[in-house]
Protein backbone atom coordinates (compact mmCIF):
# COMPACT_ATOMS: atom_id res chain seq x y z
CA UNK A 1 0.00 0.00 0.00
CA UNK A 2 1.34 3.29 -0.55
CA UNK A 3 2.19 5.69 1.53
CA UNK A 4 0.08 8.68 0.95
CA UNK A 5 -3.29 7.14 0.22
CA UNK A 6 -4.72 10.38 -0.86
CA UNK A 7 -2.42 13.39 -3.05
CA UNK A 8 -3.73 16.06 -4.80
CA UNK A 9 -0.84 17.76 -6.74
CA UNK A 10 -1.83 21.71 -7.08
CA UNK A 11 -5.51 21.18 -7.74
CA UNK A 12 -7.26 24.08 -9.08
CA UNK A 13 -11.11 24.47 -9.98
CA UNK A 14 -13.30 26.69 -11.08
CA UNK A 15 -17.01 27.44 -11.27
CA UNK A 16 -17.92 29.48 -13.93
CA UNK A 17 -16.03 32.63 -13.10
CA UNK A 18 -15.28 31.50 -9.66
CA UNK A 19 -11.84 29.62 -8.55
CA UNK A 20 -13.36 27.51 -5.53
CA UNK A 21 -9.74 26.00 -5.09
CA UNK A 22 -6.43 27.23 -5.90
CA UNK A 23 -3.32 25.21 -5.86
CA UNK A 24 -4.67 22.51 -3.32
CA UNK A 25 -2.18 19.81 -2.54
CA UNK A 26 -3.24 17.18 0.22
CA UNK A 27 -1.56 14.40 1.61
CA UNK A 28 -3.19 11.93 3.49
CA UNK A 29 -1.28 9.48 4.41
CA UNK A 30 -2.49 5.71 5.53
CA UNK A 31 -3.37 4.66 8.88
CA UNK A 32 -4.30 8.85 9.45
CA UNK A 33 -7.18 10.12 10.62
CA UNK A 34 -6.73 13.33 8.55
CA UNK A 35 -9.63 16.39 9.60
CA UNK A 36 -10.25 18.50 6.58
CA UNK A 37 -11.19 22.09 8.46
CA UNK A 38 -12.86 24.69 7.04
CA UNK A 39 -15.19 27.68 7.22
CA UNK A 40 -18.42 26.84 5.29
CA UNK A 41 -17.80 27.54 1.26
CA UNK A 42 -13.94 27.23 2.13
CA UNK A 43 -13.87 24.49 -0.59
CA UNK A 44 -14.53 20.98 1.53
CA UNK A 45 -17.02 19.81 -0.24
CA UNK A 46 -15.97 20.94 -3.71
CA UNK A 47 -12.72 19.27 -2.88
CA UNK A 48 -14.07 15.71 -1.57
CA UNK A 49 -16.16 15.82 -4.94
CA UNK A 50 -13.23 15.67 -6.73
CA UNK A 51 -11.78 12.87 -4.59
CA UNK A 52 -14.87 10.60 -5.60
CA UNK A 53 -14.57 11.48 -9.20
CA UNK A 54 -18.19 13.31 -9.04
CA UNK A 55 -16.91 16.94 -10.13
CA UNK A 56 -14.07 16.45 -12.93
CA UNK A 57 -10.58 17.95 -12.26
CA UNK A 58 -7.77 18.22 -14.63
CA UNK A 59 -5.88 14.78 -15.63
CA UNK A 60 -2.80 14.32 -13.47
CA UNK A 61 -4.19 16.38 -10.75
CA UNK A 62 -6.00 13.95 -8.37
CA UNK A 63 -4.28 10.21 -6.90
CA UNK A 64 -5.87 7.95 -4.79
CA UNK A 65 -3.85 4.50 -3.51
CA UNK A 66 -0.83 5.80 -5.43
CA UNK A 67 -2.88 5.78 -8.65
CA UNK A 68 -4.80 8.21 -10.98
CA UNK A 69 -8.18 8.92 -10.58
CA UNK A 70 -9.91 9.19 -14.16
CA UNK A 71 -7.81 6.08 -15.38
CA UNK A 72 -8.71 3.91 -12.36
CA UNK A 73 -11.98 5.06 -11.43
CA UNK A 74 -14.23 2.06 -10.98
CA UNK A 75 -10.55 0.49 -9.24
CA UNK A 76 -10.44 3.15 -6.96
CA UNK A 77 -13.91 3.86 -5.99
CA UNK A 78 -14.17 0.04 -4.91
CA UNK A 79 -11.53 0.61 -2.33
CA UNK A 80 -13.85 3.87 -0.93
CA UNK A 81 -16.80 4.42 1.43
CA UNK A 82 -18.50 8.18 1.61
CA UNK A 83 -20.88 9.91 2.84
CA UNK A 84 -21.13 13.70 1.64
CA UNK A 85 -23.25 16.50 2.61
CA UNK A 86 -26.61 14.43 3.83
CA UNK A 87 -26.70 11.18 4.06
CA UNK A 88 -28.05 9.47 0.31
CA UNK A 89 -31.26 7.35 1.50
CA UNK A 90 -34.23 6.12 0.44
CA UNK A 91 -36.93 7.61 2.93
CA UNK A 92 -39.77 4.73 1.39
CA UNK A 93 -36.98 1.81 2.15
CA UNK A 94 -36.81 0.78 5.99
CA UNK A 95 -32.68 1.05 7.42
CA UNK A 96 -32.62 -2.41 6.75
CA UNK A 97 -33.97 -2.49 3.54
CA UNK A 98 -31.36 0.73 2.04
CA UNK A 99 -28.68 -1.61 3.18
CA UNK A 100 -30.04 -4.86 1.69
CA UNK A 101 -30.46 -2.98 -1.57
CA UNK A 102 -26.33 -1.29 -1.26
CA UNK A 103 -25.85 -5.12 -0.82
CA UNK A 104 -27.29 -6.49 -4.11
CA UNK A 105 -25.28 -3.51 -5.95
CA UNK A 106 -22.24 -4.07 -4.34
CA UNK A 107 -22.54 -7.70 -4.20
CA UNK A 108 -21.39 -8.15 -0.63
CA UNK A 109 -22.80 -10.91 1.50
CA UNK A 110 -26.51 -10.07 3.51
CA UNK A 111 -24.54 -10.87 6.80
CA UNK A 112 -23.25 -7.76 7.09
CA UNK A 113 -26.28 -5.60 7.00
CA UNK A 114 -26.64 -7.12 10.83
CA UNK A 115 -23.58 -6.25 11.84
CA UNK A 116 -23.67 -2.77 10.17
CA UNK A 117 -27.02 -2.37 11.89
CA UNK A 118 -25.12 -2.96 15.32
CA UNK A 119 -22.49 -1.19 15.00
CA UNK A 120 -24.28 2.15 14.00
CA UNK A 121 -26.79 1.30 16.51
CA UNK A 122 -29.78 0.90 14.55
CA UNK A 123 -31.04 -2.67 15.43
CA UNK A 124 -33.81 -1.77 17.32
CA UNK A 125 -35.19 0.84 14.22
CA UNK A 126 -33.96 -1.31 11.48
CA UNK A 127 -37.10 -1.89 9.82
CA UNK A 128 -38.66 1.61 10.46
CA UNK A 129 -38.74 3.59 7.39
CA UNK A 130 -35.51 5.56 6.78
CA UNK A 131 -38.09 8.57 6.50
CA UNK A 132 -39.43 8.51 9.65
CA UNK A 133 -35.57 8.62 10.86
CA UNK A 134 -34.38 10.92 12.96
CA UNK A 135 -31.28 13.39 11.73
CA UNK A 136 -29.06 11.84 13.62
CA UNK A 137 -30.26 8.28 12.66
CA UNK A 138 -30.40 8.88 9.06
CA UNK A 139 -26.70 10.28 9.50
CA UNK A 140 -25.83 6.97 11.30
CA UNK A 141 -27.43 4.49 8.36
CA UNK A 142 -25.20 7.22 5.85
CA UNK A 143 -22.17 6.22 8.11
CA UNK A 144 -23.34 2.76 7.94
CA UNK A 145 -23.47 2.37 4.12
CA UNK A 146 -20.44 3.97 3.62
CA UNK A 147 -19.13 1.38 5.70
CA UNK A 148 -20.72 -1.69 4.35
CA UNK A 149 -18.52 -2.70 1.65
CA UNK A 150 -15.61 -2.62 4.33
CA UNK A 151 -13.59 0.23 2.71
CA UNK A 152 -10.03 1.05 3.05
CA UNK A 153 -10.61 4.76 2.86
CA UNK A 154 -13.23 6.61 4.37
CA UNK A 155 -14.66 9.97 3.01
CA UNK A 156 -16.92 12.01 5.20
CA UNK A 157 -18.47 15.53 4.94
CA UNK A 158 -19.59 16.41 8.01
CA UNK A 159 -20.57 13.59 9.43
CA UNK A 160 -21.31 14.49 12.73
CA UNK A 161 -24.13 17.95 11.49
CA UNK A 162 -27.69 16.71 13.45
CA UNK A 163 -26.05 14.76 15.74
CA UNK A 164 -25.81 14.99 19.84
CA UNK A 165 -22.81 15.01 21.98
CA UNK A 166 -23.22 11.05 22.67
CA UNK A 167 -23.91 10.81 18.73
CA UNK A 168 -20.44 12.83 18.15
CA UNK A 169 -18.29 10.68 20.91
CA UNK A 170 -20.07 7.33 19.08
CA UNK A 171 -18.74 8.13 15.68
CA UNK A 172 -15.38 9.69 17.23
CA UNK A 173 -14.87 6.34 18.62
CA UNK A 174 -15.95 3.91 15.81
CA UNK A 175 -13.59 5.96 13.95
CA UNK A 176 -10.87 5.62 16.34
CA UNK A 177 -11.98 1.95 16.20
CA UNK A 178 -11.67 1.44 12.69
CA UNK A 179 -8.17 3.24 12.14
CA UNK A 180 -6.51 1.63 15.07
CA UNK A 181 -8.24 -1.88 15.11
CA UNK A 182 -8.85 -2.12 11.28
CA UNK A 183 -6.25 -0.43 9.77
CA UNK A 184 -8.75 1.83 7.58
CA UNK A 185 -7.60 5.77 6.88
CA UNK A 186 -10.27 8.40 7.20
CA UNK A 187 -10.65 11.79 5.76
CA UNK A 188 -13.16 13.58 7.47
CA UNK A 189 -14.31 17.14 6.97
CA UNK A 190 -16.06 19.74 9.38
CA UNK A 191 -16.19 23.50 9.60
CA UNK A 192 -15.91 23.21 13.73
CA UNK A 193 -12.40 22.01 15.04
CA UNK A 194 -13.53 21.23 18.44
CA UNK A 195 -15.63 18.49 16.40
CA UNK A 196 -12.85 16.80 15.17
CA UNK A 197 -9.70 17.80 17.50
CA UNK A 198 -10.16 14.69 19.53
CA UNK A 199 -9.74 12.28 17.30
CA UNK A 200 -7.66 13.35 14.07
CA UNK A 201 -4.10 12.65 13.51
CA UNK A 202 -3.37 14.99 10.92
CA UNK A 203 -5.06 18.38 9.89
CA UNK A 204 -5.52 19.94 6.39
CA UNK A 205 -7.35 23.49 6.99
CA UNK A 206 -8.67 25.30 3.68
CA UNK A 207 -9.50 28.76 3.41
CA UNK A 208 -11.13 30.41 0.34
CA UNK A 209 -10.08 27.81 -1.98
CA UNK A 210 -6.19 27.51 -0.24
CA UNK A 211 -4.82 24.86 1.52
CA UNK A 212 -3.37 27.26 4.53
CA UNK A 213 -2.17 24.18 7.17
CA UNK A 214 -1.08 20.72 6.49
CA UNK A 215 -0.28 18.71 8.95
CA UNK A 216 -0.08 16.92 12.37
CA UNK A 217 -1.32 18.07 15.21
CA UNK A 218 2.03 18.49 16.62
CA UNK A 219 2.87 20.61 13.97
CA UNK A 220 -0.48 23.06 14.55
CA UNK A 221 0.45 23.23 18.62
CA UNK A 222 3.85 24.29 17.55
CA UNK A 223 3.17 26.68 15.49
CA UNK A 224 0.58 28.19 18.38
CA UNK A 225 1.52 31.58 20.42
CA UNK A 226 2.39 30.58 23.85
CA UNK A 227 1.41 33.25 26.55
CA UNK A 228 1.88 34.23 29.88
CA UNK A 229 -1.06 34.47 32.33
CA UNK A 230 -0.73 37.78 35.10
CA UNK A 231 -3.28 37.84 38.15
CA UNK A 232 -1.61 40.94 39.76
CA UNK A 233 -3.85 43.36 42.38
CA UNK A 234 -4.53 46.04 40.10
CA UNK A 235 -4.22 44.84 36.65
CA UNK A 236 -5.01 48.02 34.96
CA UNK A 237 -1.99 50.07 36.51
CA UNK A 238 0.02 46.96 35.82
CA UNK A 239 -1.09 46.58 32.71
CA UNK A 240 0.20 50.10 31.68
CA UNK A 241 3.65 48.86 33.77
CA UNK A 242 4.05 46.31 31.29
CA UNK A 243 3.39 48.09 28.18
CA UNK A 244 6.27 51.50 28.77
CA UNK A 245 8.47 48.40 29.91
CA UNK A 246 8.29 47.49 26.51
CA UNK A 247 6.11 43.75 27.34
CA UNK A 248 3.31 44.00 25.03
CA UNK A 249 -0.11 43.05 26.94
CA UNK A 250 -3.87 42.78 27.09
CA UNK A 251 -6.05 42.35 30.03
CA UNK A 252 -9.06 40.11 29.23
CA UNK A 253 -11.55 39.10 32.41
CA UNK A 254 -8.70 40.84 35.17
CA UNK A 255 -6.22 38.09 33.85
CA UNK A 256 -3.16 39.90 31.74
CA UNK A 257 -1.77 38.63 28.74
CA UNK A 258 1.27 39.05 27.13
CA UNK A 259 3.50 36.42 24.82
CA UNK A 260 6.24 34.37 26.18
CA UNK A 261 9.16 34.86 25.30
CA UNK A 262 11.62 32.90 27.62
CA UNK A 263 11.76 31.41 31.61
CA UNK A 264 13.96 34.20 32.53
CA UNK A 265 12.19 36.75 30.91
CA UNK A 266 9.09 35.39 32.97
CA UNK A 267 11.44 36.04 36.19
CA UNK A 268 11.50 39.45 34.96
CA UNK A 269 8.25 40.50 34.32
CA UNK A 270 7.49 38.96 37.81
CA UNK A 271 10.59 41.07 39.67
CA UNK A 272 9.35 44.03 37.50
CA UNK A 273 5.46 44.09 38.87
CA UNK A 274 6.89 43.23 42.16
CA UNK A 275 9.31 46.06 42.56
CA UNK A 276 6.70 48.44 41.83
CA UNK A 277 4.43 47.41 44.42
CA UNK A 278 2.00 44.83 42.65
CA UNK A 279 1.05 41.69 43.94
CA UNK A 280 1.41 38.80 41.67
CA UNK A 281 -0.94 36.12 42.60
CA UNK A 282 -0.43 34.08 39.81
CA UNK A 283 1.64 33.73 36.82
CA UNK A 284 1.57 30.88 33.85
CA UNK A 285 2.39 30.07 30.68
CA UNK A 286 -0.29 28.58 28.32
CA UNK A 287 -0.83 27.76 24.89
CA UNK A 288 -3.09 29.22 22.51
CA UNK A 289 -6.62 27.47 21.75
CA UNK A 290 -6.53 25.42 18.71
CA UNK A 291 -9.61 26.66 17.54
CA UNK A 292 -8.29 30.18 18.06
CA UNK A 293 -5.64 29.13 16.24
CA UNK A 294 -8.08 27.86 13.56
CA UNK A 295 -10.22 30.52 13.56
CA UNK A 296 -7.21 33.18 13.29
CA UNK A 297 -5.91 30.75 10.32
CA UNK A 298 -9.24 31.19 8.61
CA UNK A 299 -10.30 34.73 9.13
CA UNK B 1 -22.32 -5.88 -17.68
CA UNK B 2 -22.17 -7.51 -14.30
CA UNK B 3 -22.79 -3.39 -13.03
CA UNK B 4 -25.97 -3.51 -15.25
CA UNK B 5 -27.43 -6.47 -14.59
CA UNK B 6 -26.55 -5.63 -10.68
CA UNK B 7 -28.37 -2.20 -11.71
CA UNK B 8 -31.26 -3.29 -13.13
CA UNK B 9 -32.02 -5.50 -9.72
CA UNK B 10 -31.74 -2.90 -7.86
CA UNK B 11 -33.71 -0.60 -9.61
CA UNK B 12 -36.82 -3.86 -9.05
CA UNK B 13 -35.92 -3.78 -5.73
CA UNK B 14 -36.47 0.00 -4.91
CA UNK B 15 -39.52 0.76 -6.68
CA UNK B 16 -41.26 -2.58 -5.96
CA UNK B 17 -43.46 -0.89 -3.51
CA UNK B 18 -43.71 2.41 -5.42
CA UNK B 19 -46.67 4.06 -7.44
CA UNK B 20 -44.00 3.82 -10.72
CA UNK B 21 -44.35 -0.37 -10.47
CA UNK B 22 -47.27 -0.47 -9.01
CA UNK B 23 -49.15 1.98 -11.74
CA UNK B 24 -47.94 -0.85 -14.63
CA UNK B 25 -50.22 -3.65 -12.70
CA UNK B 26 -53.31 -0.80 -10.97
CA UNK B 27 -53.85 1.11 -13.86
CA UNK B 28 -54.83 -1.87 -16.54
CA UNK B 29 -56.55 -3.94 -13.61
CA UNK B 30 -58.42 -0.92 -12.98
CA UNK B 31 -59.43 -0.26 -16.59
CA UNK B 32 -60.43 -3.53 -17.34
CA UNK B 33 -62.42 -3.70 -14.56
CA UNK B 34 -64.31 -0.09 -15.59
CA UNK B 35 -64.65 -1.31 -19.38
CA UNK B 36 -65.47 -4.93 -18.40
CA UNK B 37 -68.43 -3.78 -16.25
CA UNK B 38 -69.91 -1.41 -18.65
CA UNK B 39 -69.88 -4.27 -21.27
CA UNK B 40 -71.46 -6.52 -18.66
CA UNK B 41 -74.19 -3.84 -18.57
CA UNK B 42 -74.34 -3.64 -22.20
CA UNK B 43 -74.12 -6.58 -23.74
CA UNK B 44 -77.56 -6.86 -24.98
CA UNK B 45 -75.58 -4.20 -27.70
CA UNK B 46 -73.21 -6.28 -28.59
CA UNK B 47 -74.58 -9.79 -29.39
CA UNK B 48 -75.95 -8.80 -33.08
CA UNK B 49 -72.18 -8.64 -34.12
CA UNK B 50 -69.51 -11.20 -35.15
CA UNK B 51 -67.08 -12.38 -33.13
CA UNK B 52 -64.47 -10.52 -34.38
CA UNK B 53 -66.07 -7.27 -34.34
CA UNK B 54 -66.93 -7.82 -30.56
CA UNK B 55 -63.48 -8.12 -29.68
CA UNK B 56 -62.47 -5.41 -31.82
CA UNK B 57 -64.96 -3.12 -29.93
CA UNK B 58 -63.72 -4.21 -27.23
CA UNK B 59 -60.47 -4.21 -27.09
CA UNK B 60 -61.08 -0.77 -29.17
CA UNK B 61 -62.65 0.90 -26.03
CA UNK B 62 -58.85 0.65 -24.41
CA UNK B 63 -56.95 0.77 -27.20
CA UNK B 64 -58.89 4.42 -28.36
CA UNK B 65 -57.63 6.03 -25.05
CA UNK B 66 -54.56 4.50 -24.56
CA UNK B 67 -53.06 5.18 -27.89
CA UNK B 68 -54.26 9.12 -27.75
CA UNK B 69 -53.54 10.10 -23.85
CA UNK B 70 -53.26 7.42 -21.60
CA UNK B 71 -49.84 5.98 -22.61
CA UNK B 72 -48.34 9.07 -23.26
CA UNK B 73 -49.25 10.10 -19.35
CA UNK B 74 -48.32 6.40 -17.79
CA UNK B 75 -45.20 6.79 -19.12
CA UNK B 76 -44.63 10.85 -18.72
CA UNK B 77 -45.45 9.59 -14.68
CA UNK B 78 -43.36 6.75 -15.08
CA UNK B 79 -40.10 8.03 -16.26
CA UNK B 80 -40.65 11.25 -13.86
CA UNK B 81 -40.95 8.54 -10.32
CA UNK B 82 -37.71 6.30 -11.39
CA UNK B 83 -35.52 9.14 -11.74
CA UNK B 84 -37.28 10.89 -9.11
CA UNK B 85 -36.16 8.32 -6.36
CA UNK B 86 -32.75 9.40 -6.87
CA UNK B 87 -33.72 12.94 -6.93
CA UNK B 88 -35.60 12.71 -3.84
CA UNK B 89 -33.08 10.65 -1.83
CA UNK B 90 -29.84 13.13 -3.27
CA UNK B 91 -28.95 9.66 -4.44
CA UNK B 92 -27.02 10.64 -7.60
CA UNK B 93 -23.90 11.62 -5.56
CA UNK B 94 -24.23 8.07 -3.88
CA UNK B 95 -24.71 6.18 -6.81
CA UNK B 96 -21.91 7.90 -8.76
CA UNK B 97 -19.47 7.03 -6.05
CA UNK B 98 -19.81 3.86 -6.32
CA UNK B 99 -17.52 0.96 -8.21
CA UNK B 100 -20.33 0.82 -10.87
CA UNK B 101 -19.87 2.10 -14.35
CA UNK B 102 -21.77 5.32 -14.86
CA UNK B 103 -23.29 3.76 -18.43
CA UNK B 104 -24.76 0.54 -15.94
CA UNK B 105 -26.49 2.74 -13.74
CA UNK B 106 -28.46 4.96 -16.85
CA UNK B 107 -28.51 1.97 -18.89
CA UNK B 108 -30.27 -0.18 -16.32
CA UNK B 109 -32.85 3.08 -15.76
CA UNK B 110 -33.47 3.42 -19.01
CA UNK B 111 -34.11 -0.42 -19.64
CA UNK B 112 -36.45 -0.41 -16.38
CA UNK B 113 -38.60 2.44 -17.51
CA UNK B 114 -39.10 0.27 -21.45
CA UNK B 115 -39.48 -2.66 -19.22
CA UNK B 116 -42.24 -1.00 -16.82
CA UNK B 117 -44.05 0.18 -19.88
CA UNK B 118 -43.80 -3.25 -21.39
CA UNK B 119 -45.14 -4.72 -18.29
CA UNK B 120 -47.89 -2.38 -18.06
CA UNK B 121 -48.94 -2.67 -21.71
CA UNK B 122 -48.48 -7.07 -21.92
CA UNK B 123 -50.25 -6.99 -18.86
CA UNK B 124 -53.69 -4.68 -20.53
CA UNK B 125 -53.29 -7.74 -23.21
CA UNK B 126 -53.53 -10.39 -21.10
CA UNK B 127 -56.37 -8.54 -19.27
CA UNK B 128 -58.12 -7.72 -21.77
CA UNK B 129 -58.07 -11.48 -22.82
CA UNK B 130 -59.20 -12.97 -19.34
CA UNK B 131 -61.90 -10.21 -19.24
CA UNK B 132 -63.36 -11.00 -22.75
CA UNK B 133 -63.59 -14.65 -21.78
CA UNK B 134 -64.73 -14.01 -18.04
CA UNK B 135 -67.91 -12.32 -20.21
CA UNK B 136 -68.12 -14.33 -22.29
CA UNK B 137 -68.83 -17.38 -19.54
CA UNK B 138 -70.94 -14.05 -17.62
CA UNK B 139 -73.06 -13.58 -20.89
CA UNK B 140 -73.10 -16.85 -23.09
CA UNK B 141 -75.07 -15.23 -25.40
CA UNK B 142 -71.54 -13.24 -26.41
CA UNK B 143 -68.96 -14.88 -29.18
CA UNK B 144 -65.57 -13.97 -27.52
CA UNK B 145 -64.72 -17.90 -27.36
CA UNK B 146 -65.63 -18.32 -31.01
CA UNK B 147 -62.76 -16.24 -32.30
CA UNK B 148 -59.09 -16.39 -31.60
CA UNK B 149 -57.58 -12.72 -30.67
CA UNK B 150 -54.61 -13.51 -28.74
CA UNK B 151 -52.40 -13.28 -31.27
CA UNK B 152 -53.72 -9.90 -32.71
CA UNK B 153 -54.16 -8.31 -29.15
CA UNK B 154 -50.63 -8.89 -28.56
CA UNK B 155 -49.48 -7.72 -31.64
CA UNK B 156 -50.92 -4.33 -31.08
CA UNK B 157 -49.84 -3.84 -27.63
CA UNK B 158 -46.30 -4.69 -29.05
CA UNK B 159 -47.07 -2.17 -31.57
CA UNK B 160 -47.97 0.30 -28.98
CA UNK B 161 -45.13 -0.61 -27.22
CA UNK B 162 -42.77 -0.05 -30.21
CA UNK B 163 -44.29 3.30 -30.80
CA UNK B 164 -44.04 4.52 -27.44
CA UNK B 165 -39.98 3.84 -27.18
CA UNK B 166 -39.61 7.58 -28.59
CA UNK B 167 -42.01 9.32 -25.77
CA UNK B 168 -40.56 7.31 -22.94
CA UNK B 169 -36.07 8.13 -24.02
CA UNK B 170 -37.25 11.38 -24.18
CA UNK B 171 -39.36 11.93 -21.02
CA UNK B 172 -36.84 9.73 -19.61
CA UNK B 173 -33.82 12.19 -20.15
CA UNK B 174 -35.95 15.02 -19.37
CA UNK B 175 -36.33 13.85 -15.61
CA UNK B 176 -33.32 12.95 -15.46
CA UNK B 177 -31.53 16.47 -16.48
CA UNK B 178 -34.68 17.80 -13.87
CA UNK B 179 -35.21 17.67 -10.65
CA UNK B 180 -38.74 18.75 -10.31
CA UNK B 181 -42.07 17.56 -10.97
CA UNK B 182 -43.41 20.63 -13.08
CA UNK B 183 -40.80 20.81 -15.84
CA UNK B 184 -40.73 17.25 -17.88
CA UNK B 185 -44.71 16.40 -16.69
CA UNK B 186 -45.41 20.42 -18.38
CA UNK B 187 -43.50 20.17 -21.13
CA UNK B 188 -44.87 16.28 -21.98
CA UNK B 189 -48.24 17.34 -21.49
CA UNK B 190 -47.90 20.23 -24.25
CA UNK B 191 -46.08 17.82 -26.56
CA UNK B 192 -48.97 15.27 -26.32
CA UNK B 193 -51.29 17.65 -26.92
CA UNK B 194 -50.03 19.37 -29.71
CA UNK B 195 -49.52 15.48 -31.01
CA UNK B 196 -52.78 14.75 -30.63
CA UNK B 197 -53.98 17.92 -32.56
CA UNK B 198 -50.94 17.23 -35.37
CA UNK B 199 -52.06 13.78 -35.57
CA UNK B 200 -55.95 14.15 -35.71
CA UNK B 201 -55.52 16.87 -38.26
CA UNK B 202 -53.28 14.64 -40.79
CA UNK B 203 -50.37 16.94 -40.90
CA UNK B 204 -48.13 15.21 -43.31
CA UNK B 205 -44.69 15.25 -41.30
CA UNK B 206 -46.83 14.40 -37.89
CA UNK B 207 -44.58 11.44 -38.01
CA UNK B 208 -41.84 13.51 -36.72
CA UNK B 209 -43.36 13.77 -33.33
CA UNK B 210 -42.69 11.41 -30.80
CA UNK B 211 -45.50 12.24 -29.06
CA UNK B 212 -47.88 11.01 -32.05
CA UNK B 213 -46.52 7.91 -32.65
CA UNK B 214 -48.83 5.70 -30.73
CA UNK B 215 -51.82 7.53 -32.29
CA UNK B 216 -50.33 7.17 -35.30
CA UNK B 217 -49.53 3.73 -34.87
CA UNK B 218 -53.43 3.02 -33.75
CA UNK B 219 -54.67 4.80 -37.05
CA UNK B 220 -52.31 2.68 -39.53
CA UNK B 221 -53.65 -0.48 -37.89
CA UNK B 222 -57.39 0.53 -38.21
CA UNK B 223 -56.67 2.04 -42.25
CA UNK B 224 -55.25 -1.54 -43.01
CA UNK B 225 -57.92 -3.40 -40.91
CA UNK B 226 -60.84 -1.43 -43.04
CA UNK B 227 -58.99 -1.86 -46.09
CA UNK B 228 -58.80 -5.42 -46.23
CA UNK B 229 -61.32 -6.39 -48.59
CA UNK B 230 -62.32 -9.32 -46.32
CA UNK B 231 -61.69 -7.11 -43.52
CA UNK B 232 -59.59 -9.19 -41.46
CA UNK B 233 -57.44 -8.04 -38.79
CA UNK B 234 -53.81 -8.05 -40.14
CA UNK B 235 -51.89 -5.31 -40.12
CA UNK B 236 -48.08 -4.38 -39.96
CA UNK B 237 -45.94 -4.08 -37.11
CA UNK B 238 -43.21 -2.60 -38.71
CA UNK B 239 -44.81 1.24 -39.68
CA UNK B 240 -43.11 4.48 -40.54
CA UNK B 241 -43.63 5.67 -37.15
CA UNK B 242 -42.55 2.58 -35.31
CA UNK B 243 -39.41 3.40 -37.44
CA UNK B 244 -38.94 6.79 -36.32
CA UNK B 245 -39.86 6.34 -32.58
CA UNK B 246 -36.89 3.28 -32.49
CA UNK B 247 -34.59 6.16 -34.05
CA UNK B 248 -35.50 8.35 -31.76
CA UNK B 249 -34.60 6.06 -28.63
CA UNK B 250 -31.96 5.25 -30.05
CA UNK B 251 -30.62 8.88 -30.31
CA UNK B 252 -31.98 10.04 -27.55
CA UNK B 253 -30.42 7.00 -25.32
CA UNK B 254 -26.86 7.72 -26.58
CA UNK B 255 -27.37 11.53 -25.93
CA UNK B 256 -28.29 10.47 -22.26
CA UNK B 257 -25.02 8.27 -21.85
CA UNK B 258 -23.06 11.01 -23.42
CA UNK B 259 -25.04 13.60 -20.67
CA UNK B 260 -24.13 11.13 -17.73
CA UNK B 261 -21.22 10.47 -18.35
CA UNK B 262 -19.39 13.98 -18.58
CA UNK B 263 -21.81 15.62 -16.29
CA UNK B 264 -20.91 16.86 -13.06
CA UNK B 265 -23.25 15.67 -9.63
CA UNK B 266 -22.93 19.54 -8.11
Amino acid sequence: MPDQIVETKSLSYHFGINQVLDNVSLRVEAGSIYGFLGPNGAGKTTTIKILLNLLHSDSDKVYLFGKEFSKNRIEILSKIGSLIEQPAIYHHLSGRENLINRTRLLQIPKIRVDEILKLVDLTESADKKAGKYSLGMKQRLGIGLALLPDPELLILDEPTNGLDPNGIIDVRNLLRKLVSEMGKTVFISSHMLSEVEKMVTHLGIINRGKLVFQGSLEELHKISKKQILIQASDPDKAKVLLSENGYPTDLLAEILYTPYISKEQNAEINSLLVTNNHKVYSLSQSQENLENIFLSITQ
Amino acid sequence: MRGFILSLQSEFYKTRKTLAFLSSILLPLALCLMVSAGFYLNAHKMVNHTAEMQWMRFSGAFIGVMGSLLLPLLIIFQSFSINNIEHKAEMWKSLFSLPIPKWSIYSAKFVYALFLNALCLTLFATFILASGIILDLLKPELKFNEFGFAGTLFKLHLKLFLASTGILSIQFLFSLLWDDFLKPMGIGLLLTVFGIITANLGWKYAFTIPYTHPMLAINSIMKQVLNNKNQQMTFDLMSKEIWFSLAVTTVTFVIGNFVIRNRSVK
